[in-house]
């Protein structure tokens, strides 16, 4: 996927006034805090299991040359076959190469954020092979030609009117003037037209939640099940998955489990969680005769022993972006690549270059919401602060932005001047600000008041404040 | 080769070559220990809460669940279903032995066509493996008697599982499965209620792909479980 986010600014001031995403955004943003909420208030062992989570991950990644090697042992001996990719591009021609061995024609796809990662349909289409998108959100997108803009609920972002209008534009044979009364109308029109093509397939494309070590066993878990129709009918089962997706054992990956659903959509746990262990063994009557793993690193390995290394914990469960207000003011396409929100304004530039992804990090408030809530613990303000300094040294940070720095950090080591200085605006501020005590312009801020309103202080500065307080409670 | 160079640059980010083997030996004694995490209280229960535990979860997921207490009670608990919900009386169902034992020429109306699910099915009976109270989850294991299709391809999912093999947690469930000859199998299924989505309008709707109706007939079969 060719990247957008260099243009963060842009795609957020249009994100802002585009009425349709924001009626989407609006709709979808009590709910997604509200049900993780509510799931984690039902089990009291949630904060205890988090840091299990976090200590499984961590303890894998300091092994992960290890674990690797065990699990791609496990998959062989289970007689399936794993495929070693450095590169996006060694992983797009793995899977060309497989496609064609099996004579594939079409091949369905169950949802995989790292074939997001890797373009595994424009590949597919350009050598002659037609790529269908099974999960009800991808489809739509398929048709629209659009990319995903959350990492579990990709299509969130569209109305009702978006379904129907692209469905009678691209299901042709169906009766023009029908009616879809309900949404589970156009529900059912989808899942009519798809069974036929995961019975046609040849090939059916996975991702992977998790890979297990011990046993050689790739998990996927979806709510939909149209992943184990994709891994079930065909004859050939390619798994795409990237290398930090391995645990050790059954156990790790179900303290993993418990986590995931709940944090993700607030389920106890998600409607089909499924482990597959090579091809079709003697005497079974269904599932794919051949099972291949696409184990990808594309950017990854370069993460580990650095200040990034952490990020390699995401269980992708986008706990982070339902909670973060940067997210729900633009939408996801506006981060410009495949993962958005703040697991992907640390990840983006990890992946494809900070220097074209320096928005990226800087689209945060730092409230913290997304550190509290991510079931790894993944210290994800931090990380962002990182790439902020790493964007500094290399000076990709715009001259006007440096410039304001270098002035406050004059300001900053005058403290008498700094206070005289904070103290002045902060009561003049105040003045202005009035009854209404907020901004709704300001001048040289324009572009960020447009967006939002700036709070007027309210008194005096924090120093003013502290002091005086110190001074009250002295006896 | 990809495989040297990925491993060669993971190494170099944690700053050590290849595992020393004495280390290599205390990460595969925990392969093989595999040891279990912290376990909710929740499923840590009596056996009659455990099972009225399990039934809980299954409504909750919108599954429907009917006790019989002998195989003979089966056939009609299916029939009555079946007539219920409006459907046809012909099904596919697993060729396992718990299966093929039911009296099914008690209830002459009912169709039981064993070996995988088809395109055409519209009601499959599988055989449940375990249940897992703590989620009112289905362990579903592939074998030749346990075609993978039945979970997936039907509208209607008919599962049999006997009390005695509702777990508390998943880990019981996994002890059980590493027992077996063949451990670990080609595909095991984990299913928690009938297909949905959420994908239109973040609004939750049934019967997405899968089934639309999953619905569990719990054999008593264990005395200790009859609360
Ligand atoms: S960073 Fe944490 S909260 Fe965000 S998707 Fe990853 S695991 Fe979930």
């Amino acid at each position: 996927m060719l990247a957008t986010s260099p243009a963060f600014k842009q795609n957020a001031t249009e994100a802002l006034g585009n009425p349709s995403l924001q009626k989407a955004l609006h709709r979808t943003r009590p709910q997604s805090s509200g049900k993780r909420a509510a799931a984690v208030a039902a089990l009291p062992e949630f904060e205890r299991l988090r840091d299990i989570g976090r200590d499984i991950k961590d303890h894998t990644l300091a092994h992960l040359d290890f674990y690797l090697e065990t699990y791609a042992d496990n998959v062989e001996r289970a007689g399936g076959h794993v495929h070693w990719c450095s590169s996006a591009d060694d992983a797009r021609d793995a899977v060309l190469q497989i496609c064609r061995r099996a004579d594939a024609r079409t091949v369905t796809k169950g949802k995989s954020m790292v074939s997001e990662e890797l373009a595994i349909n424009e590949h597919l289409e350009k050598h002659g092979i037609t790529p269908i998108e099974t999960d009800l959100g991808e489809y739509i997108l398929q048709i629209r030609g659009e990319p995903p803009s959350h990492i579990i609920g990709p299509a969130f972002h569209l109305n009702r009117e978006d379904w129907e209008e692209s469905f009678r534009k691209v299901h042709t044979d169906l009766p023009a003037d029908r009616v879809f009364h309900e949404r589970r109308d156009i529900m059912t029109e989808a899942r009519v037209l798809l069974r036929e093509k995961f019975l046609a397939a040849d090939v059916g494309i996975t991702g992977a939640n998790f890979l297990i070590a011990e046993s050689g066993s790739s998990v996927i878990v979806t709510n939909e099940g149209n992943g184990d129709l994709t891994q079930t009918l065909p004859r050939v089962h390619i798994v795409l998955a990237s290398i930090e997706k391995v645990v050790p054992t059954l156990e790790d990956a179900t303290s993993l489990l418990r986590l995931l659903a709940r944090s993700a959509t607030g389920q106890d746990f998600s409607v089909y969680t499924t482990f597959s262990t090579g091809g079709r063994r003697p005497g079974d009557l269904d599932g794919p005769e051949e099972y291949h793993v696409v184990l990808v690193d594309n950017g990854r390995s370069g993460m580990v022993g650095t200040e990034f290394h952490d990020m390699l914990r995401c269980i992708r469960c986008a706990a982070c972006m339902n909670h973060c207000p940067v997210y729900f003011a633009v939408g996801g396409h506006s981060y410009g690549w495949v993962y958005p929100g703040p697991m992907g304004s640390v990840l983006t530039p990890a992946l494809i270059g900070i220097d074209k992804a320096a928005n990226l990090p800087n689209a945060s408030t730092f409230c913290g919401k997304c550190e509290g809530v991510c079931p790894v613990k993944i210290p994800l303000p931090k990380l962002m602060r990182h790439w902020r300094e790493r964007e500094f040294e290399r000076h990709l940070t715009p001259a006007i932005a440096r410039a304001n720095l270098g002035l406050w950090a004059w300001f900053a080591r005058r403290p008498a001047l700094y206070r005289l200085a904070t103290r002045a605006a902060a009561v003049g501020l105040g003045l202005m600000g009035g009854k209404r005590g907020r901004f709704t312009k300001l001048p040289f801020a324009g572009s960020w008041t447009d967006g939002r309103d700036l709070p007027a202080p309210e008194g005096d500065t924090f120093f003013a404040r502290y002091a005086h307080a110190q001074r009250k409670a002295k006896p | 080769m990809s495989r040297q160079a990925i491993l060669g640059a993971i190494r170099r980010g944690l700053r050590r070559g290849e595992l020393p083997e004495d280390q290599k030996l205390g990460l595969r004694a925990r392969l093989t220990a595999h040891p279990r995490h912290l376990i909710p209280a929740r499923s840590q229960v009596p056996r009659p809460a455990q099972i009225a535990l399990f039934i809980r979860n299954v409504e909750k997921e919108f599954g429907t669940v009917a006790r019989v207490t002998d195989a003979a009670g089966i056939p009609p608990a299916v029939a009555e279903y079946l007539a219920a919900q409006n459907l046809p009386t012909a099904f596919a169902m697993a060729p396992h032995p718990e299966l093929r034992s039911i009296p099914w020429d008690s209830r002459p109306l009912l169709h039981p066509r064993e070996g995988r699910a088809e395109p055409t099915d519209l009601v499959s009976v599988q055989h449940g493996y375990a249940g897992i109270a703590e989620t009112g989850t289905l362990m579903l294991p592939s074998s030749p008697e346990r075609p993978t299709t039945l979970n997936l391809l039907c509208d209607t999912a008919i599962v049999v599982l006997r009390v005695s093999n509702v777990c508390g947690p998943y880990e019981d469930a996994w002890d059980r499965l590493r027992a077996e000859p063949g451990f670990m199998p080609r595909n095991v299924m984990l299913v928690t209620g009938p297909s949905r989505s959420a994908d239109i309008e973040s609004t939750l709707e049934l019967g997405a792909h899968g089934p639309r109706r999953v619905h569990v007939i719990l054999l008593d079969d264990d005395p200790a479980a009859i609360g």
